[in-house]
């Protein structure tokens, strides 16, 4: 089975997706940290509002733009680091500001979409237009050519498809099919004012207030200009997400739930002809493999070397908690790797201490990068 | 501290106010939203407090948002969808689709038959519906809101004594709950700006809707937490009546027990071996979570109750009965 390093070889694009909760945030940092160490320069981006990036990596705030991360960070933590960490978080709104000003004809058309109230809502607001703009920042990195490797840590949803469709939702959204019916002059403008409006249009300005649905018109009209930019756009980020260099990673946690996401959302990845690099589990009980059998008379062996009944009793009750879980696991990423076929599965122990610094990141990372084989001793030389 | 200028005292008022209109406890309330991060165990919790207040005889829905499901599958029940499916004594589920909460809605609003039903088939209508951000979410909190009421707008509609739902995931959960808020401000006028403003209302009445955070025992989601309640209190202006610490392993070994391990943890071999350097690890982590929930209760300011990390391969009924007990 091929190691993450194997996998990441040459590739220039990273994404790391999945559903929330399942430590993707960290798990980027570490990937981004390691090709690093490699050699390579590296950046890693990340819209999480909740800055935990910036807490792993020991920085006090990230911006819109890159910022390397203190190599003297590394060398306290004993990590050589041969290459260049970058990171930076995403402002999803000053993206798609920047992308309006690039896409606008003139001045006057720019300030009349980023003065429409209904622009400003879906720059923030809107579901999939953080995630669209995620792509966006990715594609113009990835064009400026500054860094070897980009990694990106995929928006917090609940559902991990959502980030798949989001772009296509939002470019849907703004080439609307029925825009054209807006854009005449008959169109919704007018009908909004007051002539011809259809009775369909009247009862939903009834509900909704003529302000909100005059401020709809206004926008579709001022966007109608930067329709096909946008398209053309859409269709490159697209394709950059497709291209071999690109390499999509799976993170999940060893829960029941967690892995029917991953199995679902990999074959959606699969569907969709998206380059799979493999699955991430995070957080595993490894069972003590070689043990099965020898348990049976564990709580006496126990008590002849402590010397103590309770405790005994105790420590065998945890093992056997524990070995419940590492089985349930272990039940979990063999469907997993059973749907997976060709593509690896990488799983990463439930460390004993939380993972939150740079110090863990280099923990996670001697299993990330590890063979399967070299996993399993760590993780056996450990519990 | 809000609507208080500075400079007057003000440790006085609010402790006045605390006298005069007891907040009611979280079980109280009519309305309660369970909110956190992705996967710390939201469904569990508010399954739980759905069956706690159903014990306590208070008829009860638990509501998802996401179309998700995860509640009726923890029930073993087949899909329940838009529909009030009763689990147990006392206890209903739903799951919000915001397009039929758009249907219903519009349903309510037109009395009109043919006029509906132009509407539904209207290419414009459905484009428009889809395209204004935000309504879907403020058509599903519109539903929550309906469920909430005791004069329930829809025929027939069941009496409930509180409503439960399953927030989605921060990140959008704020956003969630300030749709009401965004809404009565773009549509500045019309009936979408009064519901949206009713529902504003509603949902930051401290003693109809209250909040429950839900957190892990871990650095960052605690800082996650903490931030969160900041938000709800300060930005969306709802109560937050308690932050729950799910997954807290026990104490099973002391310290003196644990240095007694060590040794058989790097000196025996085999089965010994293992399950000294498990309890280690149990050990370890449940001092570290300690300190996590000591920091917890530093930073937040709504009480801090724990549940138990449960032994349990995969969570089900039998799982959320036992946090059920569990819950303060």
């Amino acid at each position: 089975m091929p190691t993450l390093g194997d996998v990441l070889e040459g590739k220039e694009i990273c994404i790391c997706a999945g559903s929330g909760g399942v430590g993707k945030t960290t798990t980027s940092a570490a990937i981004a940290t390691g090709m690093a160490a490699q050699g390579l320069k590296v950046c890693v981006l990340t819209i999480d509002p909740a800055k935990r990036l910036a807490d792993s990596l020991g920085l006090k705030e990230l911006g819109n733009e890159a910022r390397r991360v203190d190599p003297a960070l590394f060398e306290k933590q004993g990590v050589e680091m041969k290459g260049e960490l970058w990171a930076m978080m995403l402002d999803a709104k000053a993206t798609f500001d920047e992308l309006i000003a690039r896409h606008a004809a003139d001045e006057e058309s720019r300030d009349r979409v980023l003065e429409n109230r209904i622009y400003q809502q879906i720059s923030s607001a809107l579901a999939g237009s953080q995630e669209y703009m995620a792509m966006e920042k990715l594609f113009e990195l990835h064009g400026s050519g500054e860094f070897d490797l980009l990694v990106l840590d995929t928006p917090p949803t609940r559902n991990a498809l959502d980030f798949l469709d989001a772009p296509k939702r939002l470019t849907q959204f703004i080439e609307g099919r029925s825009l054209r019916v807006f854009m005449k002059p008959t169109g919704l403008a007018a009908k909004v004012a007051g002539r011809g409006a259809s009775v369909a249009l009247s009862v939903f300005k009834r509900i909704v207030g003529f302000d909100l649905l005059a401020d709809l018109a206004e926008f579709f009209n001022a966007f109608s200009g930067m329709v096909d930019g946008f398209q053309a756009r859409a269709k490159r980020v697209n394709s950059l997400l497709a291209d071999p260099h690109t390499c999509f990673l799976v993170v999940c946690g060893p829960q029941g739930e967690p892995i029917d996401e991953a199995v679902y959302f990999h074959r959606k990845l699969v569907e969709a002809k998206l380059p799979v690099g493999g699955v991430i589990v995070n957080k595993v009980h490894y069972p003590a493999e070689q043990l099965r059998g020898e348990e049976g008379d564990l709580p006496a062996a126990l008590a002849e070397k402590l010397g103590d009944d309770g405790l005994a009793g105790r420590v065998a009750d945890n093992f056997a908690d524990y070995q419940a879980l590492a089985e349930r696991d272990a039940r979990n990423i063999e469907r997993l790797a059973n749907e997976l076929h060709a593509s690896g599965v990488i799983r990463v122990p439930y460390l004993d201490e939380d993972v939150h610094d740079l110090a863990g990141l280099a923990q996670i990372n001697r299993y990330l990068f590890a063979t399967g084989e070299e996993r399993v001793a760590m993780a056996a030389g450990r519990a | 501290m809000r609507g208080y200028s500075y400079g007057q005292p003000l440790f006085l008022p609010p402790i006045e106010i605390a006298r005069n209109h007891p907040i009611p406890d979280l079980l109280d309330k009519r309305l309660v939203f369970v909110t956190g991060k992705g996967g710390v165990g939201k469904t569990t919790v508010a399954v739980a407090l759905g069956l706690r207040a159903a014990a306590e005889g208070k008829r009860t829905i638990v509501c998802e948002v996401a179309s998700q499901e995860n509640a009726s599958r923890m029930f073993d029940h087949t899909e329940v969808g838009f529909h009030e499916v009763e689990m147990e004594e006392n206890l209903w589920s739903i799951s919000i689709d915001p397009d039929e909460s758009m249907r219903e809605y519009v349903l309510l609003q037109l009395k009109v038959r043919a006029m509906r039903d132009m509407l539904f088939r209207s290419r414009i209508f459905n484009y428009l519906a889809a395209a204004t951000p935000g309504l879907k979410e403020l058509v599903t909190i519109g539903k929550i809101w309906e469920l909430a009421q005791l004069d329930r707008k829809v025929k027939s509609g069941r009496k409930y004594d509180l409503v439960i739902v399953d927030a989605p995931a921060t990140g959008h959960g704020i956003g969630f709950l300030e749709t009401p808020r965004t809404f009565a401000a773009i549509a500045r006028v019309g009936p979408i700006h009064s519901q949206a403003q009713r529902l504003d209302s509603f949902i930051t009445d401290h003693e109809q809707t209250g909040t429950a955070i839900v957190a892990l025992p871990e650095e960052m989601p605690v800082n996650e937490s903490a931030a969160l309640e900041n938000d709800l209190r300060d930005e969306v202006g709802v109560a937050v009546d308690r932050v729950y610490l799910n997954g807290l392993y026990p104490e099973r070994f002391s310290k003196a027990e644990a240095e007694r391990l060590t040794g058989l943890a790097a000196g025996e071999e085999g089965a010994v071996r293992a399950a000294a350097r498990a309890a280690l690890s149990e050990h370890g982590r449940a001092r570290s979570q300690r300190a996590q929930l000591a920091r917890l209760r530093r930073r937040v300011k709504a009480p801090v109750k724990t549940l138990p990390f449960l032994f349990e391969p995969e969570l089900g009924p039998e799982a959320a009965r036992q946090l059920a007990k569990r819950l303060s």
